[in-house]
Protein backbone atom coordinates (compact mmCIF):
# COMPACT_ATOMS: atom_id res chain seq x y z
CA UNK A 1 0.00 0.00 0.00
CA UNK A 2 2.22 2.88 -1.16
CA UNK A 3 0.16 5.70 -0.83
CA UNK A 4 1.03 9.19 -1.82
CA UNK A 5 1.29 11.25 1.63
CA UNK A 6 3.19 14.22 0.33
CA UNK A 7 3.77 15.20 -3.34
CA UNK A 8 6.06 18.36 -3.97
CA UNK A 9 5.18 19.92 -7.60
CA UNK A 10 7.36 22.50 -8.97
CA UNK A 11 7.97 24.18 -5.98
CA UNK A 12 10.20 27.05 -6.12
CA UNK A 13 11.43 29.66 -3.54
CA UNK A 14 13.07 32.75 -3.86
CA UNK A 15 14.57 35.06 -1.56
CA UNK A 16 14.65 38.55 -3.46
CA UNK A 17 16.06 37.65 -6.24
CA UNK A 18 18.46 34.43 -4.72
CA UNK A 19 16.36 31.33 -6.42
CA UNK A 20 16.93 28.76 -3.27
CA UNK A 21 15.37 26.43 -4.69
CA UNK A 22 14.30 25.57 -8.77
CA UNK A 23 11.50 23.89 -9.79
CA UNK A 24 11.77 20.51 -7.10
CA UNK A 25 9.20 17.73 -7.26
CA UNK A 26 9.58 14.69 -5.15
CA UNK A 27 7.11 12.65 -3.63
CA UNK A 28 6.70 10.85 -0.35
CA UNK A 29 4.87 7.92 -0.31
CA UNK A 30 3.78 6.04 3.28
CA UNK A 31 6.54 4.76 5.32
CA UNK A 32 9.56 6.32 2.90
CA UNK A 33 12.34 7.24 5.12
CA UNK A 34 13.86 9.79 3.02
CA UNK A 35 17.35 11.02 3.70
CA UNK A 36 18.23 14.98 2.17
CA UNK A 37 21.79 15.33 1.77
CA UNK A 38 23.63 18.27 -0.04
CA UNK A 39 26.19 20.63 0.33
CA UNK A 40 25.44 23.73 2.53
CA UNK A 41 23.40 26.41 1.32
CA UNK A 42 22.06 23.79 -0.91
CA UNK A 43 18.01 24.24 0.12
CA UNK A 44 17.46 21.26 2.35
CA UNK A 45 16.15 23.04 5.39
CA UNK A 46 14.11 25.85 3.27
CA UNK A 47 12.47 22.75 1.43
CA UNK A 48 11.37 21.42 4.39
CA UNK A 49 10.75 24.87 5.82
CA UNK A 50 8.41 25.12 3.02
CA UNK A 51 6.72 21.52 3.20
CA UNK A 52 5.71 22.52 6.83
CA UNK A 53 4.77 26.08 5.01
CA UNK A 54 7.09 27.99 7.77
CA UNK A 55 8.09 29.64 4.47
CA UNK A 56 5.73 30.51 1.85
CA UNK A 57 5.90 29.21 -1.44
CA UNK A 58 7.32 31.55 -4.89
CA UNK A 59 5.45 29.11 -6.74
CA UNK A 60 4.93 25.57 -7.18
CA UNK A 61 2.06 23.54 -4.92
CA UNK A 62 2.08 20.50 -1.95
CA UNK A 63 -0.27 17.91 -2.13
CA UNK A 64 -1.15 16.06 1.10
CA UNK A 65 -3.06 12.98 0.40
CA UNK A 66 -3.67 14.59 -3.11
CA UNK A 67 -5.18 17.85 -1.95
CA UNK A 68 -3.59 20.82 -2.15
CA UNK A 69 -2.30 22.66 1.01
CA UNK A 70 -1.57 25.63 -0.19
CA UNK A 71 -4.02 26.19 -2.35
CA UNK A 72 -6.11 27.08 0.89
CA UNK A 73 -8.65 24.64 1.06
CA UNK A 74 -6.86 22.96 3.59
CA UNK A 75 -6.67 24.49 6.94
CA UNK A 76 -2.87 24.76 7.80
CA UNK A 77 -3.19 24.40 10.82
CA UNK A 78 -4.55 20.98 10.97
CA UNK A 79 -1.92 20.42 8.03
CA UNK A 80 0.45 21.38 9.98
CA UNK A 81 -0.10 19.39 13.09
CA UNK A 82 -0.56 16.34 10.68
CA UNK A 83 3.14 16.68 9.60
CA UNK A 84 5.42 16.98 12.33
CA UNK A 85 8.52 19.25 12.50
CA UNK A 86 12.10 18.63 14.55
CA UNK A 87 14.27 21.30 14.31
CA UNK A 88 18.17 21.64 14.27
CA UNK A 89 18.06 23.23 17.33
CA UNK A 90 15.57 21.74 19.45
CA UNK A 91 12.83 24.51 19.30
CA UNK A 92 11.20 23.54 22.73
CA UNK A 93 8.76 25.90 24.97
CA UNK A 94 10.95 27.02 27.60
CA UNK A 95 8.17 28.44 30.06
CA UNK A 96 6.54 24.96 29.92
CA UNK A 97 8.04 21.14 31.14
CA UNK A 98 8.87 18.73 29.19
CA UNK A 99 5.32 16.94 30.19
CA UNK A 100 3.52 20.43 29.10
CA UNK A 101 5.66 20.70 25.53
CA UNK A 102 4.21 17.37 24.26
CA UNK A 103 0.45 18.18 25.89
CA UNK A 104 -0.15 21.55 24.54
CA UNK A 105 -0.39 20.81 20.81
CA UNK A 106 -2.75 18.36 21.82
CA UNK A 107 -5.05 20.12 23.98
CA UNK A 108 -5.34 23.57 21.86
CA UNK A 109 -4.24 22.76 18.12
CA UNK A 110 -6.13 19.04 18.17
CA UNK A 111 -8.47 19.23 21.35
CA UNK A 112 -7.98 16.16 22.58
CA UNK A 113 -9.34 15.42 26.01
CA UNK A 114 -6.96 16.11 29.27
CA UNK A 115 -6.44 12.86 30.12
CA UNK A 116 -6.06 11.47 27.45
CA UNK A 117 -3.51 14.27 25.92
CA UNK A 118 -1.38 13.35 28.91
CA UNK A 119 -1.70 9.42 28.55
CA UNK A 120 -0.62 10.15 25.06
CA UNK A 121 2.51 12.28 26.13
CA UNK A 122 3.82 10.01 28.88
CA UNK A 123 3.65 7.39 25.54
CA UNK A 124 5.85 9.14 23.36
CA UNK A 125 7.71 10.12 26.43
CA UNK A 126 8.36 6.88 27.60
CA UNK A 127 9.40 5.73 23.88
CA UNK A 128 12.17 8.26 23.47
CA UNK A 129 13.17 7.39 27.01
CA UNK A 130 12.28 10.40 28.73
CA UNK A 131 9.74 9.51 30.97
CA UNK A 132 11.65 9.98 34.66
CA UNK A 133 11.84 13.90 33.22
CA UNK A 134 8.83 15.03 32.72
CA UNK A 135 8.62 17.42 35.46
CA UNK A 136 11.89 19.27 34.13
CA UNK A 137 12.02 22.25 31.70
CA UNK A 138 13.69 22.43 28.82
CA UNK A 139 16.67 24.44 30.37
CA UNK A 140 17.58 21.80 32.61
CA UNK A 141 18.52 18.84 30.76
CA UNK A 142 20.89 18.21 27.62
CA UNK A 143 20.66 18.49 24.44
CA UNK A 144 20.25 14.73 23.58
CA UNK A 145 17.49 14.72 25.92
CA UNK A 146 16.34 17.82 24.49
CA UNK A 147 16.10 16.65 20.84
CA UNK A 148 14.00 13.28 22.47
CA UNK A 149 11.28 15.27 24.27
CA UNK A 150 11.39 17.57 20.93
CA UNK A 151 10.94 14.31 18.88
CA UNK A 152 8.41 12.86 21.61
CA UNK A 153 6.26 16.06 20.95
CA UNK A 154 6.03 15.84 17.17
CA UNK A 155 4.99 12.52 17.78
CA UNK A 156 2.80 12.93 20.38
CA UNK A 157 0.16 15.06 17.53
CA UNK A 158 0.26 11.50 15.82
CA UNK A 159 1.45 12.86 12.60
CA UNK A 160 1.62 11.32 9.20
CA UNK A 161 5.49 12.32 8.73
CA UNK A 162 7.92 13.79 10.80
CA UNK A 163 10.33 16.47 9.21
CA UNK A 164 13.90 16.38 10.79
CA UNK A 165 15.81 19.06 9.86
CA UNK A 166 19.43 18.15 11.37
CA UNK A 167 18.60 16.71 14.08
CA UNK A 168 21.84 16.14 15.63
CA UNK A 169 24.08 19.13 14.10
CA UNK A 170 23.55 20.93 17.42
CA UNK A 171 24.72 18.22 19.42
CA UNK A 172 27.67 17.09 21.67
CA UNK A 173 29.07 13.74 20.09
CA UNK A 174 27.85 11.57 22.44
CA UNK A 175 24.72 12.76 22.33
CA UNK A 176 24.55 12.27 18.74
CA UNK A 177 23.98 7.87 19.08
CA UNK A 178 20.71 8.59 21.77
CA UNK A 179 18.97 10.53 19.44
CA UNK A 180 19.51 8.65 15.87
CA UNK A 181 18.54 5.56 18.08
CA UNK A 182 15.32 7.02 18.90
CA UNK A 183 14.86 7.74 14.66
CA UNK A 184 16.04 4.14 13.85
CA UNK A 185 13.28 3.19 16.28
CA UNK A 186 11.13 4.84 14.83
CA UNK A 187 12.26 4.34 11.22
CA UNK A 188 11.49 0.42 12.26
CA UNK A 189 8.49 0.62 13.11
CA UNK A 190 7.69 2.58 9.15
CA UNK A 191 7.03 6.21 10.60
CA UNK A 192 7.50 7.98 7.20
CA UNK A 193 10.22 10.69 7.80
CA UNK A 194 11.94 12.92 6.14
CA UNK A 195 15.64 13.62 7.08
CA UNK A 196 17.78 16.71 6.32
CA UNK A 197 21.40 15.04 7.67
CA UNK A 198 24.81 14.59 7.34
CA UNK A 199 25.04 11.22 8.85
CA UNK A 200 26.29 9.24 6.23
CA UNK A 201 26.02 6.17 7.79
CA UNK A 202 22.32 6.80 9.09
CA UNK A 203 21.64 7.93 5.34
CA UNK A 204 22.90 4.36 4.07
CA UNK A 205 21.61 2.37 6.83
CA UNK A 206 18.02 3.54 7.81
CA UNK A 207 16.50 5.20 4.68
CA UNK A 208 14.79 3.44 2.46
CA UNK A 209 15.51 6.96 0.00
CA UNK A 210 18.18 9.07 -0.62
CA UNK A 211 18.00 12.19 -2.39
CA UNK A 212 21.24 14.63 -3.25
CA UNK A 213 20.38 18.26 -3.31
CA UNK A 214 22.75 20.83 -5.31
CA UNK A 215 21.88 24.72 -5.64
CA UNK A 216 18.65 24.06 -5.16
CA UNK A 217 17.39 21.18 -7.27
CA UNK A 218 17.14 17.77 -6.95
CA UNK A 219 20.90 16.39 -8.61
CA UNK A 220 20.06 12.78 -7.87
CA UNK A 221 17.79 10.43 -5.83
CA UNK A 222 17.00 6.83 -5.06
CA UNK A 223 17.70 4.18 -2.76
CA UNK A 224 20.72 4.48 -0.79
CA UNK A 225 22.67 1.72 -2.46
CA UNK A 226 22.43 3.25 -5.76
CA UNK A 227 22.82 7.04 -5.00
CA UNK A 228 25.39 6.30 -2.16
CA UNK A 229 27.47 3.56 -3.42
CA UNK A 230 27.03 4.24 -7.78
CA UNK A 231 26.11 7.65 -7.64
CA UNK A 232 25.66 8.89 -11.50
CA UNK A 233 25.81 12.37 -11.01
CA UNK A 234 28.94 13.89 -11.04
CA UNK A 235 28.62 16.28 -8.27
CA UNK A 236 27.12 13.71 -5.93
CA UNK A 237 30.00 11.92 -6.72
CA UNK A 238 32.44 14.89 -5.66
CA UNK A 239 29.81 15.75 -2.61
CA UNK A 240 30.44 11.96 -1.30
CA UNK A 241 34.25 11.98 -2.42
CA UNK A 242 34.61 15.24 0.01
CA UNK A 243 32.37 13.91 2.70
CA UNK A 244 33.75 10.47 3.28
CA UNK A 245 37.29 11.98 2.43
CA UNK A 246 36.28 14.09 6.29
CA UNK A 247 35.52 11.09 8.18
CA UNK B 1 14.14 70.51 67.83
CA UNK B 2 13.81 67.27 67.02
CA UNK B 3 11.81 66.43 69.71
CA UNK B 4 9.29 69.13 68.64
CA UNK B 5 9.44 67.40 65.22
CA UNK B 6 7.84 64.43 66.95
CA UNK B 7 5.44 65.54 69.45
CA UNK B 8 3.85 67.42 66.12
CA UNK B 9 3.96 64.08 64.07
CA UNK B 10 2.30 62.23 67.21
CA UNK B 11 -0.09 65.11 67.49
CA UNK B 12 -1.39 64.70 63.61
CA UNK B 13 -1.03 61.26 63.50
CA UNK B 14 -3.49 61.40 66.83
CA UNK B 15 -5.83 63.66 65.03
CA UNK B 16 -5.43 62.87 61.50
CA UNK B 17 -4.48 59.01 61.54
CA UNK B 18 -7.15 56.97 60.01
CA UNK B 19 -7.48 59.78 57.04
CA UNK B 20 -3.59 59.26 56.32
CA UNK B 21 -4.30 55.49 56.21
CA UNK B 22 -7.14 56.06 54.07
CA UNK B 23 -5.16 57.81 51.34
CA UNK B 24 -2.62 55.26 51.86
CA UNK B 25 -5.38 52.75 50.89
CA UNK B 26 -6.52 54.75 48.14
CA UNK B 27 -3.10 55.43 46.72
CA UNK B 28 -2.59 51.79 46.85
CA UNK B 29 -5.95 50.57 45.12
CA UNK B 30 -5.59 53.15 42.48
CA UNK B 31 -1.89 52.51 41.54
CA UNK B 32 -2.78 48.69 41.54
CA UNK B 33 -5.84 48.16 39.70
CA UNK B 34 -4.15 50.67 37.13
CA UNK B 35 -1.00 48.74 36.66
CA UNK B 36 -2.74 45.76 36.48
CA UNK B 37 -5.03 47.26 33.57
CA UNK B 38 -1.93 48.93 32.11
CA UNK B 39 -0.56 45.42 31.88
CA UNK B 40 -3.57 43.98 30.02
CA UNK B 41 -3.65 47.47 27.46
CA UNK B 42 -0.09 46.58 26.92
CA UNK B 43 -0.03 43.26 26.06
CA UNK B 44 -3.31 43.33 24.07
CA UNK B 45 -1.05 46.21 22.02
CA UNK B 46 1.89 44.26 21.86
CA UNK B 47 -0.31 41.30 20.53
CA UNK B 48 -1.57 43.48 18.01
CA UNK B 49 1.75 45.18 17.14
CA UNK B 50 3.72 41.83 16.22
CA UNK B 51 0.87 40.38 14.04
CA UNK B 52 2.85 38.81 11.07
CA UNK B 53 2.22 40.26 7.75
CA UNK B 54 3.06 37.49 5.80
CA UNK B 55 3.63 38.79 1.62
CA UNK B 56 0.66 36.37 0.37
CA UNK B 57 -1.87 37.96 2.56
CA UNK B 58 -4.75 40.37 1.24
CA UNK B 59 -4.40 44.25 0.91
CA UNK B 60 -7.04 45.02 2.99
CA UNK B 61 -5.97 43.00 6.00
CA UNK B 62 -2.24 44.63 5.48
CA UNK B 63 -4.06 47.80 5.29
CA UNK B 64 -5.77 47.00 8.27
CA UNK B 65 -2.45 45.97 10.19
CA UNK B 66 -0.74 49.41 9.46
CA UNK B 67 -3.44 51.07 10.14
CA UNK B 68 -3.40 49.49 13.76
CA UNK B 69 -0.20 50.07 14.36
CA UNK B 70 0.05 53.61 13.32
CA UNK B 71 -3.00 53.94 15.77
CA UNK B 72 -1.06 51.87 18.31
CA UNK B 73 1.99 54.03 17.82
CA UNK B 74 0.12 57.97 18.20
CA UNK B 75 -1.06 56.28 21.81
CA UNK B 76 2.31 55.37 22.83
CA UNK B 77 3.79 58.75 21.68
CA UNK B 78 0.94 60.83 23.06
CA UNK B 79 0.41 59.47 26.49
CA UNK B 80 3.94 58.77 27.19
CA UNK B 81 4.83 62.20 25.70
CA UNK B 82 3.34 64.59 27.87
CA UNK B 83 2.65 64.85 31.96
CA UNK B 84 0.12 62.90 33.56
CA UNK B 85 -0.78 65.75 35.87
CA UNK B 86 -2.49 67.24 32.45
CA UNK B 87 -3.51 64.50 30.95
CA UNK B 88 -5.86 63.95 33.94
CA UNK B 89 -6.90 67.69 33.82
CA UNK B 90 -7.34 67.13 30.06
CA UNK B 91 -9.78 64.15 30.59
CA UNK B 92 -11.41 65.34 33.17
CA UNK B 93 -12.01 68.57 32.15
CA UNK B 94 -12.23 67.71 28.47
CA UNK B 95 -15.12 65.14 28.38
CA UNK B 96 -18.11 67.62 28.83
CA UNK B 97 -16.63 69.42 25.45
CA UNK B 98 -16.31 66.23 23.72
CA UNK B 99 -19.02 63.47 24.76
CA UNK B 100 -21.65 66.14 26.83
CA UNK B 101 -20.88 63.79 30.12
CA UNK B 102 -18.82 64.46 33.13
CA UNK B 103 -17.15 61.91 34.95
CA UNK B 104 -19.16 61.88 38.30
CA UNK B 105 -16.74 59.37 39.86
CA UNK B 106 -13.35 60.57 40.36
CA UNK B 107 -12.39 57.03 40.92
CA UNK B 108 -13.49 56.09 37.11
CA UNK B 109 -11.18 59.35 36.02
CA UNK B 110 -8.27 58.40 38.14
CA UNK B 111 -8.10 54.94 37.16
CA UNK B 112 -8.57 55.80 33.55
CA UNK B 113 -5.76 58.07 33.53
CA UNK B 114 -3.66 56.02 35.01
CA UNK B 115 -4.26 53.11 33.38
CA UNK B 116 -3.78 54.68 29.47
CA UNK B 117 -0.95 56.36 30.94
CA UNK B 118 1.02 52.91 32.02
CA UNK B 119 -0.56 51.14 28.92
CA UNK B 120 1.87 53.09 27.04
CA UNK B 121 4.35 52.45 28.45
CA UNK B 122 3.54 48.75 28.99
CA UNK B 123 2.94 48.44 24.73
CA UNK B 124 6.46 49.34 24.14
CA UNK B 125 7.76 47.15 26.65
CA UNK B 126 5.88 44.24 25.79
CA UNK B 127 7.09 44.75 22.38
CA UNK B 128 10.37 44.78 23.41
CA UNK B 129 9.31 41.80 25.43
CA UNK B 130 8.25 39.74 22.37
CA UNK B 131 10.81 41.08 19.97
CA UNK B 132 13.54 39.47 22.42
CA UNK B 133 11.73 36.06 22.42
CA UNK B 134 13.29 33.42 20.16
CA UNK B 135 12.44 33.14 17.27
CA UNK B 136 12.61 29.17 17.30
CA UNK B 137 9.60 29.40 19.96
CA UNK B 138 7.30 30.81 17.04
CA UNK B 139 8.74 28.03 14.62
CA UNK B 140 8.00 25.58 17.37
CA UNK B 141 4.33 26.35 17.84
CA UNK B 142 3.75 27.08 14.49
CA UNK B 143 4.90 23.64 13.17
CA UNK B 144 2.64 21.79 15.62
CA UNK B 145 -0.53 23.80 14.19
CA UNK B 146 -0.72 26.89 16.57
CA UNK B 147 -2.05 29.85 15.17
CA UNK B 148 -0.43 33.25 15.93
CA UNK B 149 -2.96 33.96 19.03
CA UNK B 150 -2.40 30.54 20.44
CA UNK B 151 1.29 30.75 20.07
CA UNK B 152 0.95 34.07 21.83
CA UNK B 153 -1.16 32.72 24.47
CA UNK B 154 0.64 29.92 25.59
CA UNK B 155 4.17 30.06 24.67
CA UNK B 156 5.36 33.67 23.71
CA UNK B 157 3.37 35.89 25.84
CA UNK B 158 4.24 34.06 29.07
CA UNK B 159 8.11 34.27 28.64
CA UNK B 160 7.55 37.78 27.60
CA UNK B 161 5.84 38.31 31.37
CA UNK B 162 8.57 36.81 33.29
CA UNK B 163 11.46 38.99 31.45
CA UNK B 164 9.79 41.91 31.51
CA UNK B 165 8.40 41.93 35.11
CA UNK B 166 11.34 44.21 36.24
CA UNK B 167 9.83 46.67 33.90
CA UNK B 168 6.21 45.82 35.62
CA UNK B 169 7.98 46.12 38.92
CA UNK B 170 9.23 49.61 38.04
CA UNK B 171 5.75 50.51 36.78
CA UNK B 172 4.18 49.80 39.59
CA UNK B 173 6.50 51.76 41.98
CA UNK B 174 6.19 54.74 39.83
CA UNK B 175 2.68 54.75 39.72
CA UNK B 176 2.60 54.60 43.54
CA UNK B 177 4.13 57.58 44.08
CA UNK B 178 2.87 59.31 40.71
CA UNK B 179 -0.75 58.36 41.58
CA UNK B 180 0.18 61.77 43.68
CA UNK B 181 -0.83 63.64 40.75
CA UNK B 182 -4.89 63.13 41.00
CA UNK B 183 -5.01 65.27 43.79
CA UNK B 184 -5.26 67.90 40.67
CA UNK B 185 -8.93 66.75 39.92
CA UNK B 186 -9.56 66.34 43.83
CA UNK B 187 -8.19 62.10 44.26
CA UNK B 188 -8.12 61.81 47.94
CA UNK B 189 -4.77 59.77 47.70
CA UNK B 190 -2.37 59.59 50.24
CA UNK B 191 -0.65 63.04 49.03
CA UNK B 192 -4.23 64.97 49.11
CA UNK B 193 -4.17 63.77 52.36
CA UNK B 194 -1.09 65.91 53.39
CA UNK B 195 -2.43 69.16 51.60
CA UNK B 196 -5.65 68.90 53.31
CA UNK B 197 -3.97 68.16 56.55
CA UNK B 198 -0.93 70.66 56.53
CA UNK B 199 -3.53 73.56 55.30
CA UNK B 200 -5.69 72.88 58.47
CA UNK B 201 -3.03 72.61 61.13
CA UNK B 202 -0.38 74.99 59.47
CA UNK B 203 2.39 72.45 60.17
CA UNK B 204 3.55 71.92 56.57
CA UNK B 205 6.93 69.65 57.86
CA UNK B 206 5.91 67.28 60.40
CA UNK B 207 3.15 66.14 57.59
CA UNK B 208 5.84 65.85 55.04
CA UNK B 209 7.91 64.16 56.94
CA UNK B 210 5.38 61.61 57.53
CA UNK B 211 4.55 61.29 53.91
CA UNK B 212 8.54 61.27 52.58
CA UNK B 213 8.38 57.59 55.38
CA UNK B 214 5.18 56.49 54.09
CA UNK B 215 5.36 56.78 50.60
CA UNK B 216 9.08 55.04 51.03
CA UNK B 217 7.62 51.93 52.77
CA UNK B 218 5.18 51.72 50.35
CA UNK B 219 7.85 51.71 47.83
CA UNK B 220 10.27 49.46 49.39
CA UNK B 221 6.95 46.86 50.62
CA UNK B 222 6.43 46.50 46.48
CA UNK B 223 10.13 46.39 45.50
CA UNK B 224 10.21 43.29 48.01
CA UNK B 225 6.89 41.69 47.00
CA UNK B 226 8.16 41.70 43.21
CA UNK B 227 11.46 40.20 43.91
CA UNK B 228 9.24 37.54 45.69
CA UNK B 229 7.08 37.12 42.96
CA UNK B 230 10.12 37.34 40.16
CA UNK B 231 11.15 34.48 41.94
CA UNK B 232 8.30 32.06 42.23
CA UNK B 233 7.96 33.01 38.48
CA UNK B 234 11.33 31.79 38.10
CA UNK B 235 9.84 27.98 39.00
CA UNK B 236 11.98 25.65 40.87
CA UNK B 237 15.88 25.25 40.36
CA UNK B 238 15.69 21.54 40.57
CA UNK B 239 12.93 18.90 39.43
CA UNK B 240 12.01 15.37 40.68
CA UNK B 241 12.90 12.38 38.52
CA UNK B 242 10.04 9.86 38.50
CA UNK B 243 10.19 6.82 38.93
CA UNK B 244 8.65 4.69 35.93
CA UNK B 245 6.58 2.24 38.36
CA UNK B 246 4.68 5.35 39.93
CA UNK B 247 3.05 5.88 37.05
CA UNK B 248 -0.25 4.38 35.20
CA UNK B 249 1.70 3.98 31.91
CA UNK B 250 1.92 0.15 32.07
CA UNK B 251 1.85 -1.66 28.69
CA UNK B 252 -1.72 -2.19 27.52
CA UNK B 253 -2.85 0.78 29.42
CA UNK B 254 -3.00 3.46 27.36
CA UNK B 255 -6.21 3.45 25.21
CA UNK B 256 -5.94 6.37 23.35
CA UNK B 257 -7.64 6.36 20.01
CA UNK B 258 -7.22 2.38 20.28
CA UNK B 259 -3.30 2.16 19.53
CA UNK B 260 -0.20 3.84 18.77
CA UNK B 261 -0.48 5.42 15.21
CA UNK B 262 2.39 3.70 13.52
CA UNK B 263 2.78 0.86 15.12
CA UNK B 264 -0.83 0.43 13.36
CA UNK B 265 0.90 1.74 9.91
CA UNK B 266 3.77 -1.06 10.12
CA UNK B 267 0.70 -3.73 9.92
CA UNK B 268 -0.36 -2.24 6.81
CA UNK B 269 2.97 -1.39 4.84
CA UNK B 270 3.46 -4.31 2.64
CA UNK B 271 7.04 -3.25 0.81
CA UNK B 272 9.60 -4.85 2.10
CA UNK B 273 12.55 -3.67 4.54
CA UNK B 274 15.98 -2.43 2.87
N1 LIG C 1 15.26 33.78 5.32
C1 LIG C 1 16.17 33.81 4.34
N2 LIG C 1 16.43 34.95 3.67
C2 LIG C 1 17.35 34.98 2.69
N3 LIG C 1 18.08 33.93 2.29
C3 LIG C 1 17.88 32.77 2.92
C4 LIG C 1 16.93 32.64 3.97
N4 LIG C 1 16.95 31.36 4.40
C5 LIG C 1 17.86 30.74 3.67
N5 LIG C 1 18.44 31.57 2.76
C6 LIG C 1 19.46 31.22 1.78
O1 LIG C 1 19.05 30.06 1.13
C7 LIG C 1 20.13 29.22 0.85
C8 LIG C 1 19.82 27.83 1.30
O2 LIG C 1 19.68 27.80 2.68
P1 LIG C 1 19.34 26.48 3.47
O3 LIG C 1 19.32 26.85 4.90
O4 LIG C 1 18.11 25.89 2.90
O5 LIG C 1 20.58 25.56 3.16
P2 LIG C 1 20.92 24.13 3.72
O6 LIG C 1 21.02 23.23 2.55
O7 LIG C 1 19.95 23.77 4.78
O8 LIG C 1 22.36 24.35 4.34
P3 LIG C 1 22.98 23.76 5.69
O9 LIG C 1 23.47 22.40 5.37
O10 LIG C 1 24.11 24.70 6.00
O11 LIG C 1 21.92 23.79 6.73
C9 LIG C 1 21.34 29.82 1.55
O12 LIG C 1 22.16 30.41 0.57
C10 LIG C 1 20.77 30.88 2.44
O13 LIG C 1 21.61 32.00 2.50
MG1 LIG D 1 20.06 23.58 6.94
Amino acid sequence: MNENILEIRHLSKTFGTHAVLKDVDFTVRKGDVTSIIGASGSGKSTLLRCINLLETLTTGEILFHGESVTGGKLNQSAYRARVGMVFQSFNLFNNLSVLENCVIGQRKVSRVPKEEARKRALYYLKKVGMLPYINARPAQISGGQKQRVAIARALAMEPEVLLFDEPTSALDPEMVGEVLDVMKSLASERMTMLVVTHEMAFARDVSTHVVYMADGVIAEEGPPSQVLVNPEDTRTREFLKRFLAQD
Amino acid sequence: MVEQLFTDIGSIWAKYGTVYLTGILNTLILATVSTLIGCVIGFICGILQTIPCLPGDLWVKRALLRLLRGIIRVYVEVFRGTPMILQAVFIYYGMPYFFGVSFRDIWTVSILVVSINTGAYMAESVRGGIMSIDAGQFEGARAIGMNHFQTMLYIVLPQTLRNIMPQIGNNYIINVKDTSVMFIIGFQDFFAVHKMVSGAVFKYFPSAFLEMGGYLCLTLLASFLLRRLEKRMEGKGNYELVNEDQLVMTAGTYKFTGEAPYEEKSRDYQGEKP
